[in-house]
């Protein structure tokens, strides 16, 4: 599902090389506003080089990378004024506190903050409390929350978040994914969101890019995209034999994918499941559950090692 | 946007421990030779002194303040490079080294526009530092010495300057000293934008110091035709101030090369930095 046909980021056909090392193949994606768009791609896939270009942090060998619609290393200020960013870890000046931090990063986003806002942005990624802190004994998790402060300082409307998990624990990973939920749902940001963690952008994205060797392989709504493949799905019976046969003599038995004990397992799309349900019910066979096991993940890899 | 770039780049300065060995240094090394000179001064200037024992009569305070600031001056100047080069050095790498460059170049200010704030906060640095050395070397030296006539032994003898026309002499020797400061900051800040840590470009300033002024004090005619062209050669101009008659010609030309060289390597900064893919 798209939320608008405003184009916030247009990448065409973009390449990049280092000598005769060929990051970027032909990279090409939108973003609309209101999106959140989840950006995946194995190691080494060329994700971060994107969205280096995509900030103008690199300069591309070809391809044409438009935000809001203009040049971005011709319209910087206007452009970037518009922009919150992570890109890979959020690095800051370890001497200095948190508040500090902001701050410099607050006079450089060219726009007319309100007096409390480094206390506000502060207290919504929940540091309260940290702010004179020095950043050498900050967490890992910490910084990143800053990191996301720093991106949110000027209310940016786009929003580019580039692994902003790396390196987390398990509690960190929630907070930051609870973090850009609020981003999405209360606040309405598009989001750019590059992440190795799968099931984070199948929670968060309503839309995707998989990218693979600098080259793009798929893009576009993530439960479309989702919908397309066949899913694995799980039916715990009280008579699998029974099951078993019933389906053989339909014709598909061929998409048995294996039974164990009480449950069979099926490879089959999405709309086939209350026809099964249905097939099995009206011959007397106990359906007690039914669980699809179809994952971003599994997706992901058949795309990738296709 | 670039006055509060200017701003920020300042505070980072400031607080950074790294800025203040310089500060620290300098009043460490003055210090001492306050204490030294108040201590065996005397005795220190006998060498000189004795030379014209038979045909001059020293009458007055000839250990003052001023004559103890020219030789601060002398000993300092070889080492305040050093002392630039460390903060300046790292304004551009530094940021690549901690990562917080990424963040720098995605604001709404230009790539020109950060890294002239950086430069200009390198020189707004340079500044505080030789301002530092005339207080200590100039007002403190006042203070403890009192006041007097300068007197200076140069290879072609004794320069004696008369204490109401010294003043003039050292602000002037500050100013070219400045340019010839600006030039390391400007030099160091060059080497910065090639590097991604912030040890390279100080020890490669250190070392291009270092080996342009042993191709300055090589006696090999060979090296004539490039003597007057690095800017080592032209560092020590300060010292003309304090000759009798002043050299203006060669003071002038030795601010023209400096700031062309200046120029030329702001030049050859700017084209890098505004080139250069951010990889760090």
């Amino acid at each position: 599902m798209t939320f608008s046909s405003e184009k916030i980021i247009e990448v065409k056909h973009l390449v990049k090389h280092y000598g005769k090392f060929k990051a970027l193949e032909d990279v090409s994606f939108e973003v609309y506003k209101g999106d959140v768009l989840g950006f995946l791609g194995p190691n080494g896939a060329g994700k971060s080089t994107t969205i280096r270009a995509i900030l103008s942090l690199i300069k591309p060998t070809g391809g044409e990378i438009k935000l809001f619609g203009k040049d971005p290393v011709k319209d910087h200020k206007y452009i970037f004024s518009r922009i919150g960013c992570i890109v890979e870890k959020p690095d800051f000046y370890l001497y200095l506190s948190a508040q500090k931090n902001l701050e410099i990063f607050a006079r450089l986003t060219g726009v007319e903050l309100k007096k409390n806002r480094i206390t506000e942005i502060i207290d919504f990624v929940g540091l309260k409390g940290r702010e004179k802190d020095k950043l050498k004994g900050f967490s890992n998790g910490m910084k990143q929350r800053l990191g996301i402060a720093q991106t949110l300082i000027h209310d940016p409307e786009l929003i580019i978040l580039d692994e902003p998990t790396t390196g987390l624990d398990p509690q960190g990973i929630l907070d930051i994914r609870n973090l850009i939920l609020q981003l999405k749902d209360e606040y309405n940001k598009t989001i750019l969101l590059s992440s190795h963690l799968l099931s984070e952008i199948e929670l968060i994205a309503n839309r995707m890019v998989i990218i693979n060797k600098g080259k793009t392989l798929v893009q576009g709504s993530v439960a479309d995209l989702l919908n397309e493949q066949e899913l694995i799905v799980s039916f715990t019976l009280d008579d699998i034999e029974k099951a078993r046969s019933l389906l053989a003599s339909f014709g598909i038995e061929k998409q048995f994918i294996t039974i164990n004990q009480n449950n069979l397992l099926l490879q089959i799309s999405n709309d086939k499941i209350p026809a099964v349900n249905k097939l099995f019910c009206d011959n007397a066979i106990k359906v007690f559950s039914i669980e699809t096991t179809r994952k971003l993940e599994d997706y992901f890899l058949k795309l990738i090692n296709n | 946007m670039f006055w509060k770039s200017t701003y920020n780049e300042l505070i980072k300065i400031i607080a950074k421990p790294r800025s203040y060995i310089g500060l620290g240094a300098i009043t460490l090394i003055i210090a001492i030779i306050l204490f030294a000179m108040r201590l065996d001064g005397m005795t220190y200037l006998s060498f000189i002194t004795q030379l014209f024992d038979q045909s001059l009569s020293f009458q007055g305070n000839i250990l003052n303040g001023n004559l103890v600031a020219f030789i601060i001056l002398q000993m300092l100047i070889v080492h305040i490079p050093l002392l630039i080069a460390l903060v300046t050095g790292d304004l551009i790498s530094g940021e690549a080294a901690m990562g917080t460059i990424r963040l720098l170049l995605t604001k709404p200010i230009s790539r020109t526009g950060i890294f002239f704030s950086k430069y200009l906060a390198g020189c707004i640095y340079t500044f505080v530092i030789l301002v530092w050395i005339g207080f200590l070397a100039l007002g403190v030296s006042k203070f403890v010495f009192g006041t007097g006539d300068l007197m200076i032994l140069k290879s072609e003898g004794l320069v004696i300057m008369q204490e109401q026309d010294i003043f003039w002499r050292f602000l002037s020797a500050f100013g070219i000293a400045y340019l010839g400061l600006i030039m390391i900051a400007t030099l160091s800040i060059t080497l910065s934008c090639f590097s991604e840590n912030s040890i390279g470009p100080i020890v490669l300033t250190m070392a291009i110091i270092i080996l342009f002024t042993i191709i300055g004090a090589l006696d090999v005619s060979i090296l004539d035709n490039v003597r007057p062209f690095l800017f080592t050669t032209h560092m020590s101009t300060w010292n003309s101030f304090f000759e009798n008659p002043l050299p203006t010609e060669q003071i002038i030309r030795s601010a023209i090369l400096l700031l062309l060289q200046i120029g030329g390597l702001l030049g050859i900064a700017l084209y890098k930095f505004n080139r250069k893919d951010i990889l760090s």
